[in-house]
């Protein structure tokens, strides 16, 4: 039975390879343009829309572009006119900061960077400490460099706080020491936060008047109405996302609630922020917060736009929360109760970081939506990155760029937002929690 | 020698209530109760310093300002009004420009986001990649920035109506708008919606039958096809039975404007085209998702049974893909909807820029201003998130 069948499968001699037109360059073009009438009709479709699209495109953007020059004489006009972002750089990356000013802001990018990237290097032991870090510190010192002016700390503020973050490294030295990272940060956090609010929004209230106090004013206080640019993209958006994420924890948790009161509380207020577009909750942030205030409460514009985009993005949040804790099997609740854990150890030391895990592509996804729409700002006024765009067109000297202004602004939002998906789709396969 | 039980265990008997501060229902009732008078404060906070802000600054509440003469010109209107009417007439206008905008934002953006979906999935590479490029172009860019691009570096630039760029000899696209051709109808026009209706009542009876014939002997029925002919063939027979009602007006160029057709203010077309655009790209991905999420299993199992590819996509593969599509597509439909509020930063005379915009301005009456608005769209979502839910219930999965 050793027969032909055999040979034939053993002989490499008739292993042919395959026809010249099914592989290489030539196979995968019939393959995949020309495999069948229809196919080569849209290839070459599309081959004329890029050839309708692509080349007037890349003229007008470097070709017969202008490039040099600091005034509108040295733009020709035949292309874009560069010259005109080169001249409003400054005002689209920082708004109206004064420039002796603007390294302020440089340094407070420089500090999130770097600490932003150390959450990347892998195996890294500190992670959780610059996540403190990034959350806790981190904003007090932006606040501080960003805004400016003089700070005056009372004695007493001072002592208490010192105290509280002083009691926190003792009492945590022992995790610390032992390297029991998560669980010493675990616990340190809670502390640690209560440290730093109590410190900030208490302590000189406590103080109030107090005589003994030192009153440092390391660099002139810059006024929120001047900010702008990217750089208040930038703050609305990061503290729309962190403002948002305690709140939609609670609210996610509240609408999962077995007690029907605070369930109607958590729906109601989600569905009604859910279900109005943002710009309606700009007008109310600037038309009518200041209604709802105490005769002599000012709050600042800029405050008021973060009150309410905050507002907006924590009802989103939440309903992604929600989604994670919806995806936690219930054997993890029965086995944390079995523990005797109480509903917030359990929630906290069981659920809540399983969840949190599960739903970080969505939290990232949330971030894209939210800074694209932080551009809406500029209905209530103020000048964002596309907002200073907005404006510097239609400055007398250099009307007739708006061109220009949009695709510079829209290369920076495309960057970003880009940028975050790929991320959050990595994230996604990283964490196998794709569908 | 007898054993005597502690007293404080008594066998048979429940042991002892937890003491009332750890009853898990008391607790319940104390935290919702606190709860409530929370909210309840911050209620009670807001509103009394809403009402002495108010009276301090002179501002009068209620809606009786709704019937007050507006005195403001609209640009866009599609029922009748004049500066002369009242507020409650404005905010009408306003809310009409914003349902037929949404509208027409969604009919568009379904079908260009469907074929979107669909080139995604195409084995041709180079088609494919287009419609990946533009999804990942179009929804990586914040929507106002492309609203701007539309209107203020496209179709402002524009040359005037003297200028304007025509299509097929009809359409006029200039800086004062879009001017297409608009159907009048004559006298004797009633004839074609009662033909119309009478062709849809045909067709249904139709389908009925066939399907009752099928059930009970098998028999394929072209149904398809005999509804197109008859829902076609009707009204064209009543057309032309009363000689054609209907004709065209088109825009002529008279001084320096169009007269006559139906004119589109650039700020709708701009609107209109940038909501279509971005949500197509989301609506897109949704499709490809739906499509990729029918198991293969099914389309080997139809081509197995002998279905042609036509049958096979309309029985099989389609039905499952709806049913993954429909609820990610309601929430983008409500999403054009609350964006086309973003009309307020062109001057597009939408509910935003009417009501919560200009009467604002005008009134100073925030609080019922606001309110209303946000009620408006909260109901807009409300009805679509209804009719996408009824439909969807529709389709989904019968366990049989």
């Amino acid at each position: 039975m050793a027969g032909p069948t055999e040979s034939v499968v053993r002989d490499p001699g008739l292993a042919l390879p395959p026809p010249a037109a099914a592989a290489g360059v030539v196979g995968w073009v019939r393959q995949s343009l020309f495999s069948s009438p229809l196919n080569a009709v849209l290839t070459f479709l599309a081959l004329y829309v890029l050839y309708v699209a692509l080349p007037p495109a890349i003229r007008w953007a470097f070709i017969d572009a202008d490039w040099v020059g600091t005034t509108r004489e040295a733009c020709h006009r035949e292309g874009a006119c560069w010259v005109f972002i080169r001249v409003w750089f400054e005002r689209l990356m920082y708004g109206l900061y004064p420039e002796a000013e603007i390294w302020r802001i440089n340094v407070g990018y420089a500090v999130f960077v770097v600490a932003g990237a150390l959450l990347f290097v892998p195996r890294f032991r500190w992670k959780p400490w610059v996540a403190a870090f990034l959350l806790v510190v981190y904003p007090v010192i932006a606040f501080l460099l960003f805004v400016g002016g003089t700070f005056t700390v009372s004695f007493v503020s001072l002592a208490v706080g010192l105290a509280l973050v002083g009691g926190t490294v003792v009492r945590f030295w022992p995790a610390f020491r032992e390297h029991a990272w998560s669980a010493g940060w675990r616990r340190a956090y809670p502390v640690f936060v209560g440290a730093a609010v109590a410190w900030l929004v208490l302590g000189d209230r406590l103080a109030g008047g107090a005589p003994m106090a030192v009153s440092v004013r390391p660099w002139p206080l810059v006024e929120t109405r001047l900010w702008g640019g990217l750089f208040i993209t930038l703050v609305i958006a990061a503290v729309g996302i962190v403002g948002s994420l305690p709140l939609g924890i609670f609210l996610a948790l509240g609408r999962r609630s077995h007690m029907p009161v605070i369930r109607a509380i958590c729906v109601a207020f989600i569905e009604v922020w859910r279900g109005v577009p943002l710009i309606t909750v700009l007008f109310m942030a600037s038309n009518m917060f200041p209604l709802f205030m105490p005769e002599g409460v000012n709050l600042d514009k800029l405050l008021r736009a973060l009150l309410g985009v905050a507002i907006f993005a924590s009802a989103y949040m939440a309903e992604v929360i929600r989604g994670g804790l919806q995806a936690i099997p219930k054997g993890q609740y029965e086995a944390a109760a079995a523990l005797g854990l109480g509903y917030w150890r359990m929630t906290g030391l069981v659920v809540m970081p399983q969840a949190l895990k599960i739903v970080i592509p969505g939290i990232v996804n949330n971030f894209i939506g939210l800074f694209k729409d932080t551009t809406l700002v500029l209905v209530i006024g103020l000048f964002d990155f596309l907002g200073m765009a907005q404006a510097a067109s239609s400055d007398a000297h250099w009307i007739g760029f708006s061109m220009e202004g949009y695709v510079f602004t829209g290369f920076g939002f495309w960057i970003f937002c880009f940028g975050m998906s790929r991320y959050s789709q990595r994230l996604e396969r990283r964490l196998h929690t794709g569908r | 020698m007898s054993v005597t039980l502690p007293p404080s265990t008594p066998v048979g008997e429940p042991p002892a209530r937890p003491p009332a501060w750890q009853d898990p229902r008391l607790r319940a009732l104390a935290f919702q109760a606190l709860a409530l008078a929370a909210v309840m404060g911050v209620g009670v906070f807001i509103v009394t310093n809403t009402m002495a802000n108010l009276s301090k600054q002179g501002i009068a509440s209620g809606f009786g300002f709704f019937r007050t003469t507006a005195g403001f010109g609209i640009s866009m209107r599609l029922i009748d009004y004049a500066e002369n009417q009242s507020y409650l007439r404005a905010f009408l206008v306003g809310l009409i420009n914003t349902l037929v905008v949404s509208a027409i934002g969604i009919v568009v953006a379904t079908l260009l986001g469907f074929l979107l979906g669909i080139m995604r999935l195409s084995r041709n590479w180079l088609v494919a990649r287009l419609a990946a490029a533009y999804v990942e172009i179009v929804r990586n860019l914040p929507l106002l920035l492309q609203l701007f691009f539309w209107y203020f570096a496209i179709l402002r630039q524009l040359p005037g109506p003297r200028q304007s760029v025509t299509v097929l000899g009809a359409f006029f696209l200039n800086n004062r708008g879009l001017f297409s051709p608009r159907p009048v109808a004559e006298p004797g026009f009633a004839v074609l919606p009662v033909a119309l209706g009478v062709a849809v009542l045909a067709a249904a009876v139709l389908a009925r039958w066939a399907r009752r014939r099928r059930d009970l002997t098998g028999e394929q029925f072209r149904t398809v096809w005999a509804s197109l002919a008859i829902l076609i063939g009707l009204p064209l027979a009543a057309a032309a039975a009363t000689s054609f009602p209907l004709h065209w007006e088109y825009p002529e160029l008279q001084g320096f404007n169009f007269v006559g057709g139906m004119e589109l203010i650039p700020e709708f077309v701009a609107l209109a085209f940038s909501l279509s655009i971005y949500t197509a790209a989301f609506i897109g991905e949704i499709v490809r998702a739906g499509i990729l999420g029918v198991s293969r299993g099914q389309t080997e199992a139809a081509q197995a049974l002998g279905l042609p590819r036509g049958r096979l996509l309309r029985l099989v593969v389609v039905p499952q893909a709806l049913r993954i599509i429909i609820p990610p597509l309601t929430s983008q439909y409500l999403n054009l909807t609350k964006n086309s509020s973003l009309a307020a930063a062109i001057a597009y005379p939408d509910l935003v820029l009417v009501f919560a915009g200009t009467v604002l301005m005008q009134t100073g009456q925030a609080v019922e201003i606001i309110a209303v608005t946000m009620a408006v769209y909260l109901t807009i979502s409300l009805v679509i998130s209804l009719c996408m839910n009824l439909y969807n219930r529709r389709i989904a999965l019968v366990d049989r």
